[in-house]
């Protein structure tokens, strides 16, 4: 008896109708760029979880991207003892949350201004603002530290109410001078330029002033550029180091970063480090997961990229 | 509302009377470290303030601890703001470019307060003594008895080092065995102030040297001169031959490539000396520096304590330190981070550097081997062209080219800064 060869068929397969091996070969592309991404995630979560040794030997495999071998949370246990961890994403929140919503209303503010309200000198103030948005912060760091080491505060406390000059030590000191940013006025400002010009004039026609015309009109139909600024500058704050490290010199005010630099011993404990990161990571990512559809939306509407 | 206000003004001037009240007593001083995120460190250090705390009346040190990484960058940052502690914590290489830029002031301990110390661990710099180190750091060539025993290689000792071809010729033989990657680990993962702190004396071994130390001036012919030159090439051709990683050394390999057994030798400091000892006991051995014709040197001066130009009271923070340089601290802070104490009568406290201790060859290295980094304000800037010089021709650069690049940037730098005092 001879068996005759039978042509594969979609239904043998199990292939859904409509998909197609041009499709496959995509989904196959899309599945490798979202492993390059991806990858180094799992291997931060699970190399979290492996005691030193195993974490180093695994880095030469590919059982460093599995759950695999002796795993524990001993890594979160020691990470936790050997920094004050809740103090130092305490204030990284602070700052972070603090910064952000500030800016959102500074920024937005000043674009709106400069793409949409008619006023002497605009081009130039705007010109000015754009080009500070290519200096590098390191080269005004320093200048930057001097200012605010000179500043008064008025201090208010259980200890009484005065005014302190330099505002070295504190958690203003991290805030403040990152409220205003040149990359946000850009941002808003190119979502508000592309704004129908009649939105605002019909606005003004009905007897709204600019304020309400900013907070009424603007400020509703914006959300996807304000979650793009926010996840933005969430990420530029919360991984601030430099300005935190030159300004702050006393451990209650340290934010994150700072606190990565605490498990660089002479004999550097990895999974600590990886326990850590894991933690610092995962407040992030929810924020992402949170804005991420209005974050895409904007991307593609704006042009702007992180 | 403005009822409220005032009885807050009157609240703040009370409060404000009670916090000067609360002033009397001990004076403050401030005391910067290092070593944030050690817990060992952490708790010694603890100790020791409160001890001095408890000790008198007159003073009270308040601790403030940053990550070694960032350490420096704070203190410039401080410096510059004028915000600098009473006490600081400074990296012995480091400690002269501080002084020269104005941080420290001299020590003003009293008489024979450093009789006994190992010279690494005395910081001086323009004849006087700016800090001291309640430790010292080593280096050893990390070698198993059985390996070396196998291959017929003869046990190094401090009379009677390995010489510079005998040296070359056991990384060979160690090499053609074919039981291990590599048969000697310097360590070139491991970058930053490990590059002139580990290799420098290979160079001065060959009688080459960073700086010209007679007059701080210039590293013209010293550090590209036919010594340094020799030094390169030989260098270069450990990489060359396949005898040692190079700067793309994975850390992780650094740390266990000795250990797993795929490195035959490793250039290694006295802190990774118990990690070694548990895995191979009896059978570990330390080693010192080869002497490629002018001596086996080994690098010398870890972290020290100086106090700060700013500090109003320096008497008090000269009064901690020399409270701090008791041989009781000295052996703690050595059984508890593995490093050298400062004296032999510490050494003789604790558990691996008394004699007989497993670690007591590593008091030997430091004491007879040990030479410091160049002393001067420039140390900063040579240190990193140092670095990037043998880091190029670890990766095939021309070894004349790579040194005259280095002594270049090295001596324009001291011509921006005036000679750094040495004109």
């Amino acid at each position: 008896m001879t068996t005759q060869a039978q042509p594969i068929t979609r239904s043998r397969l199990f292939l859904p109708s409509g998909f197609s091996i041009s499709l496959a070969g995509k989904y196959t592309l899309l599945i490798l760029v979202a492993l390059i991404f991806v990858l180094p995630i799992l291997f931060m979560i699970f190399s979290s979880l492996k005691p030193e040794e195993q974490l180093l030997r695994d880095t030469a495999s590919f059982r460093a991207f599995l759950p695999v071998g002796n795993l524990s949370l001993q890594n979160y246990e020691d990470a936790f003892r050997r920094v004050p961890m809740t103090t130092f994403v305490g204030n990284s929140i602070l700052v972070t949350a603090t910064t952000v919503a500030l800016g959102l209303v500074v920024n937005s503010m000043a674009a709106f201004s400069f793409a949409l309200l008619r006023w002497r000198a605009k081009n130039t103030i705007f010109s000015v603002i754009l080009a500070t948005f290519i200096v590098p912060f390191e080269t005004f760091a320093i200048p930057l530290l001097l200012i605010v080491n000179t500043l008064p505060w008025l201090h208010i406390g259980l200890d009484g109410i005065y005014i302190t000059q330099g505002w070295l030590n504190s958690h203003h000191v991290q805030i403040i001078p990152f409220i205003a940013s040149a990359f946000q006025i850009f941002l808003f400002y190119s979502f508000f330029k592309d704004l129908p010009q009649e939105i605002v004039e019909a606005a003004r026609i009905d007897g709204a002033n600019s304020f309400q015309i900013y907070w009424r009109i603007i400020i509703p139909i914006s959300g996807p550029v304000i979650a793009t600024a926010t996840i933005l500058r969430i990420l530029d704050m919360w991984n601030q180091f430099l300005w935190p490290l030159i300004v702050v010199q006393q451990e209650e005010y340290r934010p994150v970063m700072v606190g990565l630099q605490y498990f660089f011993q002479l004999d550097i404990a990895w999974g600590e480090i990886m326990a850590y990161l894991s933690t610092l990571t995962i407040p992030v990512l929810i924020v992402y997961l949170l804005l991420q559809r209005t974050f895409i939306e904007s991307i593609a509407s704006t042009g702007v990229k992180g | 509302m403005k009822r409220f206000m005032l009885i807050l003004f009157v609240a703040s001037i009370m409060l404000s009377g009670l916090s000067v009240m609360a002033q009397d007593g001990p004076t403050a001083l401030s005391l910067w470290y290092h070593g944030a995120g050690n817990e060992v460190e952490r708790s010694i250090i603890v100790q020791i303030i409160d001890d001095f705390n408890a000790s008198q009346s007159t003073w009270a040190i308040e601790l403030e601890e940053f990550p070694q990484e960032s350490y420096n960058e704070s203190i410039v940052a401080a410096a510059l703001s004028g915000s600098l502690p009473d006490i600081i914590d400074v990296d012995g290489p480091v400690m002269p470019n501080w002084a020269w830029a104005g941080y420290l002031q001299p020590l003003n301990l009293s008489e024979g307060a450093l009789d006994g110390f190992l010279p690494g661990t005395i910081g001086v710099w323009d004849g006087q003594i700016y800090s001291v180190g309640l430790w010292d750091a080593a280096v050893a060539i990390y070698a198993r008895r059985s390996v070396l025993e196998a291959n017929g290689i003869r046990i190094p000792t401090l009379e009677e080092p390995w010489t510079g071809e005998e040296f070359d010729a056991i990384l060979e033989t160690l090499q053609a065995t074919g039981e291990f990657e590599y048969a000697f680990d310097l360590g070139m993962a491991w970058t930053g102030e490990w590059y002139p702190y580990a290799f420098s004396p290979l160079l001065q071994s060959f009688g080459g040297d960073i700086i010209d130390r007679s007059t701080y001036l210039a590293s013209e012919d010293v550090l590209n001169g036919e010594a340094a030159l020799a030094f390169g090439e030989w260098w270069q051709s450990l990489f060359d031959r396949g005898l040692a990683p190079g700067t793309s050394q994975d850390g992780a390999d650094r740390d266990t490539g000795f250990i797993d057994g795929r490195y035959a030798l490793q250039w290694n400091g006295n802190w990774a000396a118990i990690g070694a000892l548990d895995a191979f006991g009896d059978d570990m051995l330390f080693l010192p520096a080869p002497d490629f014709g002018h001596g086996g040197i080994i690098g010398a001066a870890s972290w020290q304590f100086g106090v700060s130009a700013n500090s109003e009271n320096p008497e008090g923070a000269n009064a901690f330190i020399e409270f701090a340089l008791q041989d009781k601290y000295l052996a703690a802070f050595s059984d508890g981070i593995g490093l050298i104490p400062s004296t032999p009568s510490a050494a003789a406290l604790t558990k691996n550097y008394a004699p007989g201790g497993p670690l007591e060859v590593f008091f030997a290295l430091s004491n007879e081997q040990a030479l410091v980094r160049p002393v001067t304000p420039g140390y900063v800037v040579m240190a990193l062209e140092f670095e990037k010089a043998l880091a190029d021709i670890a990766n095939g650069a021309d070894v004349q080219d790579a040194l005259d690049a280095a002594v270049d940037a090295i001596e324009a730098d001291i011509q921006n800064n005036n000679g750094y005092g040495f004109e």
